[in-house]
């Protein structure tokens, strides 16, 4: 497995060393409900660039729901999202990605009717020329910069690990490996903020720890993550700052060791103290 | 003036009645099993083919009418049974092509049982002109809205009252619920179906008299009875009624005071604009998927 | 991504080498007209098949922009006098601008919702043409004249084999250029995911309606090149029948599966003709053959086929 050499990336030493320049990613004052179900209410906090943020909360607590407001595929009820300063609340998706946002999924949502590589390479789509008179007749210069895309999907699938799969069809592939090629996916296009919806969800111990690797890997890289998680071996392990939630609003914020101190977190998670 | 309005209200209101039929039909169905059924106006074709032929052979008009409404029965759950639930967890595209492709089958049966000709099925009671307010009314009419109407409320009555309806209504809600309550679900899509085809025959047999008899009847009346549950709302049985007069009788005023050629196309035009503009219709639920 | 061309090179090959072959064992006139009609069949069921099998929306009314395609060459060439190419480009044109208007608002639709606006749309279109006699020749249709470029006319089923033979021959290996492109990479995204394809930057509001007008051309420009060649268009050519045949032809023969589309064109043409002799039983089989694919080969032909062959390498 060819990776980048991972350092330790204990999460205090190199908090200085990261925190300058204005957040990355800000909510204010966020809200969405569903039908007179609020799912989300009031919540605001912001991500600084750089660091690994994690998101946690017991079921319900809206952490997918705030991605989908995040990365668009919600509009919100109130309240605003601000990416690099800029207000794009409720923006598509698909301007989203273009200004430097990627995301994975919760439930897998890999492209199924294509090859592990194909699924890489729509991952390059900002960057590829995807006009349609070029494609109806084979530009040379499309030709050219398709087969650049075909090779640099191929190295993002071995920088996860994937090299096995480089050939195979996506619908072949173990549930570990999609969640892994997901990633290679979101990367192709180059993001400066990376949304992960519990990557680590399903996996073993032995795949989880791979993950790991992964998201230092790529935060090392500079890529801020953001990362919604049930497993709190890897989220205490692997994050600068935790944010969590309980039934759509905030509960805590803070270092690892600040959040898992707090009693209200505690209460949530174990029900209240005797 | 008024008469002339009258008229065309009259007339709107009568086919509108089969369009409520033919409506509600495809909501029971999409209820039951989230399937588009194409091959919903091929149910009435042979209600009304069956009582035309089996009358001109001498079977008594009830007993032809009921004949035409169990084989319709039959087809359906044929239809069910071998086309539709063999493809269960296909794709939309895949189920929609499945019914059109019955659809299409049925017709090609009935030419070769039937024939291409028109055939005629005598009025119940006579063709004298009921005269009202000045405008003209055929006892066949009553005939149409009144059946329409009986039957409408006795599917209501059906599912609210009987545990059959309810066992259908649950399996619309919730299939896997519905399942783990012990509901056999197969049997709620096969009897959707069973019930639908019944709507549609008794519907196609009481406005054969009007319309004729013929194998593409089926064509219009299905994609408008389709436009009227769309215009209801999706899966609303009253809704999808009340779709089915509003279809009747704006068509019914638009050939008469705009253009007559153009009949066939209001329907469309509505559907259109009911899919572009108000998606669920006048009395559907929004929904949201989950990502 | 060798492999893949030399996929696309051979299978080109091969139908330009079917269509060159192919005169040679027809023994008349009468069996090259069914060919032709095939071709024609096969150019509008390429690009619906884009539309079906890649993007994975559909569409019922297609035989509408067919028939726009056929009348507006007629209207153009015949009452106005203009020639046949800019008529055929103008037919391509208008429809491209309709396919435009109305696939904006309808392809947010999904599943059957869309499905019946793209039906209401075709037989309106139908209706329209039937109706409005006076510029159509209403429901008997109207006489076209044939087709002349640089005063050269083309008459005659041997001319027009070969004109339907190159044009499918081009549209195909259009179709083949763009699935293997970055937008047919997305177009399949789109079908495989849509919020996936959404989140990656695909903007697949305006991928769709790109492959609908596109499909909706190709459907356009077969039509205006078929008025000339049969010398008269009805608007049966037009109605929801015809559309249905077409999105029959598409599942049957594979859907996305460009040769598919071609191979479901071709037999599921030559089979009323087969079945002359059981004309009775035409809609009977149409509709069985429609609900046996779906539940039995629900991808159609060529991919059910190609699945039994070994698989490319699997993890």
């Amino acid at each position: 497995m060819k990776m980048l050499a991972t350092t330790d990336l204990s999460p205090d030493t190199t908090a200085q060393a990261r925190r300058v320049g204005p957040p990355i990613l800000k909510v204010e004052h966020l809200s969405r409900e569903f039908g007179g179900v609020l799912a989300i209410g009031d919540l605001s906090f912001s991500i600084a660039a750089g660091d690994i943020h994690s998101i946690i909360g017991p079921n319900g607590a809206g952490k997918t729901t705030l991605f989908n407001l995040v990365t668009g595929v919600y509009k919100p009820s109130g309240g605003r999202v601000l990416f690099d300063g800029a207000d794009v609340s409720g923006m598509a998706p698909y301007r989203l990605a273009a200004r430097g946002m990627s995301r994975t999924f919760q439930n897998l949502q890999i492209f199924f009717n294509m090859t592990a590589l194909e699924n890489v390479m729509v991952g390059r789509h900002l960057h590829l020329n995807t006009r349609l008179l070029p494609a109806l007749f084979r530009f040379p210069s499309l030709v050219r910069k398709d087969r650049e895309a075909k090779d640099r999907a191929a190295q993002l699938m071995a920088d996860v690990g994937l090299e096995k799969y480089i050939d195979a069809d996506a619908a072949s592939m173990p549930y570990g490996a999609l969640k892994r090629l997901e990633i290679a996916r979101a990367l192709a296009s180059e993001p400066k903020l990376l949304l992960l919806d519990e990557p680590a969800a399903g996996l073993n111990a032995t795949e989880s720890r791979e993950i790991d690797e992964v998201i230092k890997t790529v935060a090392a890289g500079g890529v801020t993550i953001v990362l919604v998680e049930h497993d709190m071996k890897m989220v205490m392990g692997i994050s600068h700052r935790i944010t969590a939630l309980n039934q759509g609003r905030m509960l805590a914020e803070g270092t690892p060791q600040e959040v898992a101190a707090n009693p209200d977190v505690i209460a949530a998670y174990l029900g209240a103290a005797p | 003036m008024f008469a002339e309005l009258l008229q065309y209200l009259l007339s709107g209101l009568t086919i509108g009645a089969i369009y409520a039929l033919a409506g509600l039909g495809f909501s029971i169905i999409y209820n039951a099993s989230h399937v588009i059924n194409f091959a919903q106006g091929e149910f009435i074709m042979i209600g009304g083919m069956a009582s035309a032929t089996l009358t001109a052979s001498g079977v008594p008009l009830p007993l032809a009418i009921m004949i035409g409404c169990g084989g319709a029965m039959l087809v359906g759950v044929l239809v069910a049974k071998f086309a539709v639930e063999r493809a269960r967890n296909a794709s939309t595209v895949t189920l929609i092509i499945i019914t059109i492709g019955a659809s299409i089958f049925l017709r090609g049966v009935a030419e070769l049982v039937w024939g291409k000709d028109f055939k005629r099925l005598d009025a119940f009671s006579g063709e004298t002109p009921i005269q009202i307010l000045g405008a003209s009314m055929q006892p066949q009419s009553l005939w149409v809205v009144g059946t329409a109407g009986v039957l409408i409320v006795a599917i209501g009555l059906f599912f609210a009252r009987t545990l059959t309806g309810k066992a259908i209504l649950a399996t619309s809600h919730n299939r896997l619920a519905a399942q783990l309550v012990g509901i056999d679900v197969k049997r709620v899509v096969l009897a959707s179906f069973a019930l639908s085809a019944a709507l549609g025959a008794v519907g196609g047999a009481v406005v054969a008299p009007i319309t004729f008899s013929y194998t593409e009847m089926g064509i219009m009346l299905g994609l408008k009875g389709f436009t009227a549950a769309v215009l209801g709302g999706l899966g609303h049985g009253p809704g999808a009624v009340a779709g089915g007069l509003i279809v009747g009788i704006a068509e019914a005023l638009g050939a008469g005071y705009i253009s007559s050629a153009y009949k066939d196309a209001v329907a469309f035009v509505i559907i259109l604009a009911v899919l572009l503009f108000m998606p669920n219709g006048l009395f559907g639920k929004r929904g949201t998927e989950r990502v | 991504m060798n492999a893949l061309l030399h996929g696309r090179l051979t299978g080109l090959l091969a139908l330009a080498a079917a269509i060159a072959i192919l005169p040679a064992f027809l023994p008349n006139n009468f069996y090259l007209d069914i060919a032709i009609l095939a071709g024609f069949n096969a150019v509008v069921c390429v690009g619906l098949n884009l539309l079906i099998g890649y993007a994975g929306q559909i569409s019922l009314g297609h035989a509408g922009f067919f028939g726009i395609g056929a009348y507006a060459s007629g209207v153009l060439v015949g009452t106005y006098g203009w020639p046949p190419v800019l008529a055929l480009v103008a037919g391509a044109v208008f429809v491209g601008l309709l396919a435009f208007l109305v696939a904006k608002p309808i392809l947010r639709l999904k599943g059957h919702y869309l499905a019946m606006a793209t039906l209401g749309i075709g037989i309106i279109v139908s209706i329209v043409l039937r109706t409005e006699s006076g510029l159509t020749g209403g429901p008997d249709g109207m006489m076209v004249e044939p087709f002349k470029l640089f005063g050269v006319e083309l008459y005659g089923e041997k001319v027009w084999y070969w004109v339907v033979g190159v044009l499918l021959v081009g549209v195909v290996w259009l179709s083949l250029n763009l699935i293997d492109s970055p937008m047919g990479r997305a177009l399949r995204a789109v079908h495989g995911s849509e919020v996936a394809a959404e989140v990656v930057g695909v903007d697949t509001a305006r991928f769709k309606v790109l492959v609908f007008v596109l499909s909706a051309v190709f459907a356009s420009v077969a039509g205006s090149l078929f008025a000339h060649y049969a010398g008269l268009i009805t608007p049966a050519k037009a109605d929801f029948f015809k559309s249905i045949e077409l999105v029959t032809m598409v599942v049957f023969g594979g859907m996305a599966s460009t040769f598919g589309a071609v191979v479901g064109a071709v037999v599921l043409t030559l089979l009323p003709q087969a079945l002359t002799i059981f004309q009775d039983y035409q809609q009977i089989v149409l509709g069985g053959i429609l609900m046996a694919t779906m539940v039995f080969m629900p991808k159609g032909l060529l991919p059910t086929l190609a699945a039994l062959l070994p698989a490319r390498r699997r993890a």
